[in-house]
């Protein structure tokens, strides 16, 4: 009977947690490398476009972004044709020279003539805005641009 | 019977463990990197200059419609055939200052790859995936012919067995160990010889 009664008496021993810091620190770390931070919220569908003759974006000049598409499903009531994303909010054309010049200021400037605007348009916009931007740009000068896209075979664009 | 408890379990190694996870995690895994087609506006020129008289055979036009048609030297195309005849055009060399060229030597084409210029006109309500099919197109016409360059003078340079792309691509490498002053050089040749030369109309 006291056999019983010892064994009872001394329980489970505790699990070690001593590592748990440790796989939290892995999986923190893990995360803060796996993650791309987006730089902005869209407002909009934003499918690019693929093409397979791409050349990689260096982050090693200031670029900034020009996004462009429809609005998306929480956005239906600004329409449903392709409109300009700035920053975090919706744009017009005559915005986006303004957009420039305040990206400038943020940047060293002998850094600004090396600034890239990166224009990530949805496959379905029409040209029509994107030739209207594009003047836009070279009103203010900021002549470089990268129409980014997706890697793949461009021929699937066209239907 | 004398008192025992459980041992205890040795979690000294869990640490190791956690790292090498860690560590395995941090080379397998790669960040998403932007890429895309770089390109440059013209400036606006505002001057009254009277722009130079082009003649029409080193032209290249590529209309794309409303409907996202392809119009090349006035005959519908197919987007997949676009890459040759651009290629075709370039690499023409009608009047024989080009030594590299291996084309027709066509009289109705184009002079040399330095006066051959190709202009895209694109409508208002053309589709933007279209319109970058094209521009992929037309860009992948251009590096077909300063890859083949690129594999011709590479060798006598030393540069052996490296196309036009993988010359830029270790130029820009910081691990390459190559003399990158002298694949400047031949970078700088190529594209001085094939000049990417693709006007865009505004209306």
């Amino acid at each position: 009977m006291s056999k019983f009664k010892k064994k009872k008496d001394g329980g489970l021993p505790p699990v070690n947690t001593a590592s748990l810091p440790d796989i939290v620190f892995m999986l923190l770390f893990f995360f803060m490398v796996a993650t791309v931070m987006r730089e902005d919220t869209l407002k909009i569908q934003n499918q690019l476009p693929l093409a397979d003759q791409v050349e990689k974006l260096d982050k090693k000049y200031p670029v900034s972004y020009i996004y462009m598409g429809k609005p998306s499903a929480n956005y239906k009531k600004f329409g449903n044709v392709a409109r300009i994303q700035l920053n975090d909010k919706f744009a017009d054309v005559s915005e986006v020279g303004r957009f420039i010049e305040s990206e400038r200021l943020s940047y060293r400037e002998e850094l600004i003539p090396y600034l890239t605007v990166s224009l990530k348009i949805d496959k379905e916009a029409n040209m029509g805005i994107v030739g209207d931007v594009k003047q836009e740009l070279r009103k203010v000068n900021a002549l470089k641009i990268n129409y980014t896209t997706g890697t793949g075979d461009a021929l699937t664009n066209m239907k | 019977m004398a008192k025992r408890a459980a041992p205890e379990v040795n979690a000294g190694s869990m640490a190791d463990i956690a790292f090498l996870l860690l560590i395995f995690f941090l080379v397998t895994t790669t960040i998403e990197k932007d890429s895309g087609i770089n390109r440059k506006l013209p400036p606006i020129d505002d001057s009254e200059v009277e722009p130079p008289i082009i003649k029409q055979k080193n032209i290249f036009t590529v209309l794309l419609n409303k409907n996202d048609q392809l119009l090349v030297e006035d005959e519908p195309m197919q987007i997949k055939d676009l890459r040759k005849a651009a290629v075709e055009f370039l690499d023409n060399g009608g009047d024989g200052s080009c030594s590299y060229c291996q084309g027709k030597k066509s009289s109705s084409s184009s002079d040399n790859p330095d006066k051959a210029i190709i202009s895209l006109k694109n409508d208002r309500e053309t589709s933007y995936a279209a319109y970058i099919a094209v521009q992929n197109e037309l860009v992948a016409a251009y590096n077909v012919l300063r890859n083949r360059r690129a594999l011709q003078i590479g060798p006598q340079k030393g540069f052996s067995d490296m196309d036009f792309i993988k010359m830029q691509n270790n130029h820009k490498d910081v691990r390459w160990t190559g003399n990158k002053e002298k694949l400047k050089e031949v970078i700088d040749q190529i594209k001085l010889e094939i000049p990417q030369k693709l006007s865009e109309v505004v209306e």
